[in-house]
């Protein structure tokens, strides 16, 4: 029972039994570690569950992807005559894409357009999307009924419903095999697609999308359909918009090709558009982004808890001052039965660095109950105070903390590491300290 | 004869705030043969506490040589002496200076401790030297649960445990009632009739008299040299 083995563990059980005898000022000491700690370990789970959706978001775009989209000029440099304004991407921008860029893996031209979807006597908005086969997988949509368009469609009149529109049409029966029409054309419904979060705008480049709204057809019907102008009267005034193509998804076999690809198709568009009238989003830009906000975001939360652990390490320099000054005639006794200085030294480290990491420990065992608090916390706000839950916004409303490993990592070290920084000076204090006055002390 | 200790011509210096130099030791030159008992006595600010300081290595001095157990000891450094406390010298304090969280045995394990010792062998080597003291059934005790003559019945078994040159003694008897002392007189007198060399601090001339002679300082230096038996 008396051998422990090491004069480590010696050294340990020693520093353990000293704090044992004031408990109470123990207690304090560990008290502003463990606040520290468990401060780093919620601010930064909290940072991460925010940044977390808003990644997600960018993901589901395709970090291989980079999208092209048909924007609206200002209007005194519009092409074309008369009161039909005529922009965007052109079906020859898609050839030239195609036929161009080498390091194209595919590219999935779409054309969209708002109209009304009739079903007897139903009406609703939708966005028509003119697309191809491959629209389905790269939007990570999924079938729940029927199946997608396919490349056999080609002209023809057949059309995939989102899930909203077709709760909207069809809120009792079976939507495959119905026609629905669309201005003067009516489409056979071959398949329905799953239900799907709308996707948030992306820094002002993407707008929010909603795919539960859409009804697809195949491009080449639209094309011929609907055509690719769109009049809308406003105030006895007619507008008129002429677009090809609203969007050209181009996606590249590797990530490192990104950036390059998108060189590629930005000169080849400048050359064929005397106006910029498209935007080239490339999602990987825009999660490097993101994750370089995260960055900072995590640095600023690091530096607050840190404050909140450097009060913590003052804390226990003053105890362990204390601890020192009252501790001085002990300090005379083991000097004179031969203590070096730096058995002193370690002595009243150990002392410190146990106070720290029990901080420490206590603090990442917290730093874990993070999420049952937030949930809980939430929960009783909810029962307690419902309007104000209300009027918070939705992704603090769905905040979901994500603890991060590198945190629990982190905090834990800087505790221990505030117990040996702070603890250094009185632990040498201790050991500079002269053993006969040391020993006179009463 | 053997020396267990030899001072040769020692002086300590201190310098106070202000430049003032206080001149505490001015030349004193003591040989201690092996198995010696010797008093030490004078007035406060003789320089007899300056004196046991040096003897007990932890300070050094300003000029001379102090030779311990064969080994001159006035050049080493702080770490040096350190191990030379912790090998070679006993102490025993009139405050018994037990540590207080530290139980009998824990307390009489720390010269061994410090050592770099913390065997089974040494463990047992302190039980030995606590049922030497007659403290065989509170070895588990902490210093508040023993009376006074207990408690420097412990820190005599501690200043044994590392079979030292010397045993220092300041005031060993001051905090205890006259029956107590006595009792702890004649542990001492045992010890030094087993062979170990006593150097003791006093200013009561009846327990210097249980030595076998008697040192007197005044003003830094050795004022007389008194044969046992001459103050009675």
């Amino acid at each position: 029972m008396w051998r422990l083995g090491s004069r480590f563990w010696q050294t340990l059980r020693l520093g353990l039994k000293s704090l044992l005898l004031h408990k109470l000022r123990s207690g304090l000491a560990i008290l502003g570690i463990f606040i520290g700690v468990t401060a780093v370990i919620w601010l930064v789970a909290m940072g991460e569950g925010v940044s977390y959706q808003a990644q997600q978001q960018i993901k589901e775009l395709g970090a291989n992807n980079i999208i092209v989209r048909s924007t609206k000029p200002p209007s005194d440099v519009t092409r074309g005559g008369g009161f039909i304004i005529s922009y965007g991407l052109l079906r020859d921008d898609y050839d030239r894409i195609v036929a161009n860029v080498p390091t194209l893996l595919q590219a999935v031209p779409m054309r969209e357009i708002r109209k009304e979807a009739r079903y007897r006597d139903k009406v609703t908005d939708v966005s028509v999307v003119g697309c191809t086969a491959k629209y389905l997988e790269m939007n990570n949509l999924r079938i729940s009924r029927g199946r997608f368009l396919s490349d056999k469609d080609k002209d023809d009149n057949v059309a995939v419903i989102g899930d909203t529109t077709a709760h909207e049409l069809f809120p009792y029966e079976d939507p495959i095999g119905q026609s629905v029409q669309i201005e003067k054309d009516f489409y056979v419904i071959v398949g329905q697609t799953e239900s799907k979060s709308p996707s948030g705008g992306i820094g002002g480049s993407l707008a929010a999308k909603d795919y539960n709204l859409d009804i697809y057809i195949p491009l080449s019907t639209l094309h011929g359909r609907i055509g690719d102008q769109v009049i809308t009267s406003r105030a006895g005034s007619r507008e008129g918009e002429k677009v090809e193509l609203s969007q050209i998804t181009a996606t590249v076999h590797d990530l490192s090709e990104v950036d390059e690809t998108a060189e590629v198709i930005k000169s080849l568009l400048q050359k064929s558009h005397a106006n910029v009238d498209y935007t080239i989003v490339v999602p990987k830009e825009l999660l490097q982004q993101a994750q370089v906000l995260q960055m900072m975001f995590n640095l600023l939360l690091v530096l607050i808890a840190g404050i909140a652990l450097l009060v913590g390490g003052i804390g226990i320099m003053n105890i362990m001052l204390a601890t020192v000054t009252e501790r001085t005639r002990e300090i005379g006794i083991r000097r004179a039965l031969g203590a070096k200085q730096r058995d002193i030294v370690s002595q009243f480290l150990s002392e410190t660095v146990v106070l720290s990491a029990t901080g420490g420990l206590l603090g990442v065992f917290f730093g874990f109950l993070c999420r049952p608090a937030i949930v809980g916390a939430r929960a009783v706000m909810r029962q307690l105070f419902p309007d104000v839950i209300a009027s918070l916004p939705s992704n603090i409303q769905q905040l979901e903390p994500r603890i991060a490993p590198w945190s629990i990592v982190a905090a834990f070290l800087i505790s221990v590491g505030v117990g040996v920084v702070f603890g250094l000076y009185p632990a040498q204090r201790a050991a500079k300290m002269d053993p006969i006055e040391a020993l006179r002390h009463e | 004869m053997k020396m267990a200790a030899r001072v040769i011509d020692v002086h300590k210096d201190y310098i106070l705030k202000g430049g003032v130099i206080v001149r505490a030791l001015r030349g004193v030159s003591i040989d201690f043969p092996e198995g010696d008992f010797v008093a030490i006595m004078g007035a406060s600010g003789s320089g007899k506490s300056t004196l046991l300081n040096l003897l007990g290595c932890l300070d050094r001095a300003t000029r001379g040589q102090y030779v311990l157990g064969g080994q001159d000891v006035s050049q080493l450094n702080d770490d040096q002496l350190s191990e030379i406390r912790s090998r070679n010298l006993g102490f025993i304090f009139q405050s018994y200076n037990l540590v207080a969280q530290l139980t009998v045995v824990e307390n009489i394990e720390l010269p061994l401790y410090y050592q770099g010792d913390i065997s089974r062998e040494a463990r047992q080597r302190c039980v030995a030297m606590a049922e030497m003291v007659g403290l065989a059934d509170r070895l588990d005790h902490r210093p508040f649960q023993l009376s006074g003559g207990q408690q420097q019945r412990v820190a005599i078994a501690r200043a044994l445990v590392n079979n030292p040159h010397v045993i220092l003694a300041d005031e060993p008897t001051g905090n205890l009632d006259s029956a107590t002392g006595e009792e702890i007189m004649q542990v001492l007198e045992a010890l030094n009739v087993a062979g170990k060399t006593i150097i003791m601090v006093t200013h009561e001339p009846d327990i210097a008299a249980r030595a076998h002679r008697t040192l007197r300082m005044k003003d830094g230096v050795l004022d007389t040299h008194t044969p046992r038996g001459a103050l009675a």
